[in-house]
């Protein structure tokens, strides 16, 4: 994924750094509970969230939630996805690739249910919200986790490069 | 800000052998990960202890009932419909025969909202190994649909094995010996009389509910089944709803407590909803016969435009219905007479009026009835109105607890949840040491929770979230009449009584018929069980 807009070793000084690699670790600890959580939940579907989906993806929604293969799947994707996520945020373990991937997971959840004027939702919001919300943020922030790499500062793919560049 | 660069070359750069120092940092996050795991499983822990201190100990978790047989084998069963309305339509559904037309509709629907699971449902039925052999009915337009119907090839299990012949009088079906067993779902006021020549006739009977119309009626029917001893079911889809099974179980174990104060509700609010129903334009003096449809009513009248609103609207008269109470409340009384088995009540009192629907009806439209059984040490409350769509839901109240079914909006579909009382004696100390939360429910079942159906009118709604209209199987989802139906059938071929038989029947009628009772006389009755009769 290295590409010239992203310097594989960047120079951080050790407050950018530690504020970076917090926000890392903090968003793979977000995403991996909401992972390890809908995983424990035996009751936990995707189709609450679909069915409650508004704006350009309803008719996607609603072929996933009517298909059960499909929403089996999304769940498992679902499930999976946030996970591994989370694990490879927290760990510094692909971390470029784990927040590229996060970051179109939030987006898609923002899409499928954007704070849009003018959309209702039948689930109350934790918060108020327009166009900006919590969602739209964290896949920002991962933006800039892919911008501004740690994990191979402080994380496993400190190994990962050092055992290619020692080749 | 600190200007020291950081160590950012890719680690070992130059070096081969890895320090201390490089596995340090790239296992440095790697205690958050421990923080975050040690949490769940306290979480976990803890969640499993406050089920275990909550209900595991009480609640024997039984699993889902499984579809009651897998491929049904028995012996091939001859079939009669005397009634193919609206309901006897449903009823031959559920038995695996789909007129054409709501084949197309259902299909349709199933086109434009992929939510919409009608038709797959019907075709995922199990095939029953019957045949509609015989259609009974009055107007000539059903009559002709449902021969359509029993010919209709788009069912689940193919081509049927034989096709109805239509016959203008029930009793000329009953005549023919080849039919095994006939299924009543005409108006309330023929039951009675139908029942009793079939169980004569020696056929068996799946008759709608009200068993029958007036009082006397339920006495001669129940002594007719039990002397001829024919399977009889009684049309109460209810007793295969999963979620009521569940509640008796809850009941039975106590987790309750006492339970002196059982309150049951109907909240409708739309025409149909208050039977206002369509009367169908091809309907006329040469399409219906009326004087056979009036035989047993009391009040006769010539055919004309109101016969005609009597004949597509019968539930809103006296003459060939029950009104709220043997049209709506039997179907509470009888969830509740199946979860707590509670007979025939003692004391009836009940009350109301038409303050609605001002349209010639003589069914009230707001009903109230109190249902005393002192030897229980209970009062079962009633409460109904054609006129507000509010769900309150049916609610049995106990000194520890209260178990609430339906009501809670549209995200209970038929589903039942139990709340500790805050003065309960036997959760006190749970309560108290704060194991237990008076507002949260400390038992809560969803049937299907999984699953997502759309089901969209408000009648509909109001039948799903009584029970009425899917139950689940396995977390399939199964329309409970055709439950209800398979078990008739099964019970025929197995020489049993099915789960709604006439005793069950016996106390939903009396039931229903003491209501309507002091309802039209404006006193409390009672139920004589020695002479058999309401004082």
């Amino acid at each position: 994924m290295g590409n010239k807009a992203v310097p594989v070793s960047p120079e951080y000084t050790n407050y950018q750094l530690i504020g970076l690699t917090t926000l890392r670790v903090f968003i793979g600890w977000h995403f991996l509970y909401e992972g390890i959580a809908k995983m424990l939940n035996p009751y936990w579907s995707s189709a609450a969230f679909l069915l409650d989906v508004k704006w350009i993806f309803v008719g996607l929604a609603e072929s996933i939630v009517s298909n059960p293969t499909a929403l089996g799947l999304a769940d498992n994707l679902n499930i999976w996805g946030l996970t591994l996520i989370g694990f490879a945020l927290m760990l510094g373990l692909f971390s470029r690739w784990a927040s590229v991937v996060g970051m179109v997971l939030i987006l898609i959840y923002y899409f499928f249910t954007p704070p849009l004027v003018g959309l209702e939702y039948l689930k109350p919001r934790e918060g108020s919200y327009i166009i900006v919300n919590k969602n739209l943020i964290e896949a920002c922030a991962l933006y800039v986790i892919y911008l501004f790499p740690t994990s191979n500062i402080i994380g496993l793919d400190r190994l990962i490069y050092r055992n290619q560049t020692a080749k | 800000m600190n200007e020291n660069k950081t160590d950012s070359k890719p680690a070992g750069a130059g070096k081969t052998n890895l320090g201390r120092r490089e596995i340090l940092k790239s296992l440095a996050t790697l205690p958050v990960v421990g923080v975050l795991f040690y949490n769940v499983w306290k979480k976990l822990r803890r969640d499993a202890l406050r089920k275990t201190n909550l209900l595991s100990d009480l609640v024997k978790e039984h699993k889902a009932p499984a579809v009651v047989s897998p491929k049904n084998s028995g012996k091939y069963l001859r079939i009669g419909i005397i009634g193919y309305g609206g309901r006897g339509q449903h009823l031959v559904r559920g038995a695996g025969f789909a007129a054409p037309d709501w084949v197309e509709t259902a299909a349709a629907n199933a086109k434009k909202n992929k939510l919409d699971k009608g038709f797959k449902t019907f075709m995922q039925q199990e095939d029953l190994n019957l045949s509609i052999v015989g259609v009974c009915d009055l107007f000539d337009l059903r009559a002709e649909t449902g021969l359509a119907a029993s010919k209709n090839e788009i069912r689940p299990g193919g081509k049927p094995i034989e096709s109805a012949k239509r016959y203008k009088h029930y009793t000329e079906m009953l005549e023919n010996d080849d039919i095994d067993a006939v299924i009543i779902a005409t108006p309330d006021h023929w039951h009675a009389k139908i029942v009793i020549d079939a169980a004569r006739a020696g056929k068996h009977v799946y008759c709608e509910k009200a068993m029958t119309r007036i009082f006397q009626d339920a006495i001669a029917v129940y002594d007719v089944v039990k002397e001829t001893g024919i399977v009889f079911q009684l049309g109460h889809q209810n007793r295969q709803v999963e979620s009521l099974d569940r509640a008796k179980e809850i009941v039975q174990q106590g987790l309750l407590g006492p339970i002196n104060l059982v309150e049951v509700t109907t909240n409708r609010n739309s025409p149909w909803g208050a039977w206002v129903w369509t009367i169908h334009p091809e309907g006329n003096k040469r399409t219906i016969d009326w004087d056979t449809f009036q035989e047993p009513a009391p009040t006769k009248i010539p055919f004309g435009d109101e016969a005609l609103k009597r004949f597509f609207r019968w539930r809103m008269w006296f003459d060939y219905g029950t009104g709220l109470s043997g049209d709506l409340f039997s179907h509470e009384f009888d969830a509740v007479n199946q979860v707590m088995e509670l007979g025939v009540p003692k004391y009836v009192s009940a009350s109301g009026g038409i303050y609605f629907y001002k349209d010639g009806r003589d069914v009230p439209d707001v009903f109230h009835a109190t249902f005393e059984y002192p030897d229980k040490n209970l009062t079962l409350l009633y409460s109904a109105t054609l006129s507000s769509n509010k769900n309150r839901g049916n609610i049995f109240m106990g000194h520890d607890a209260t178990m609430q079914i339906g009501g809670a909006g549209d995200s209970n579909i038929s589903g039942l949840i139990v709340t500790a009382d805050s003065e309960s004696t036997r959760y006190k100390e749970r309560i108290e040491s704060g194991i237990i939360n008076t507002r949260y429910p400390i038992y809560s079942y969803t049937p299907g929770s999984k699953q997502i159906d759309g089901v969209t009118s408000a009648t509909a709604k109001y039948f799903a979230n009584k029970g009425l209209v899917y139950t689940y199987r396995e977390g399939k989802r199964v329309d409970p009449t055709h439950l209800h139906i398979k078990d008739w059938v099964d019970s025929i071929r197995e020489n049993r009584q099915p789960k709604c038989d006439i005793e069950v029947g016996f106390h939903e009628s009396l039931a229903c018929h003491m209501a309507t009772e002091s309802y039209l006389t404006g006193r409390r009755v009672e139920w004589d069980p020695v002479k058999r009769r309401i004082v």
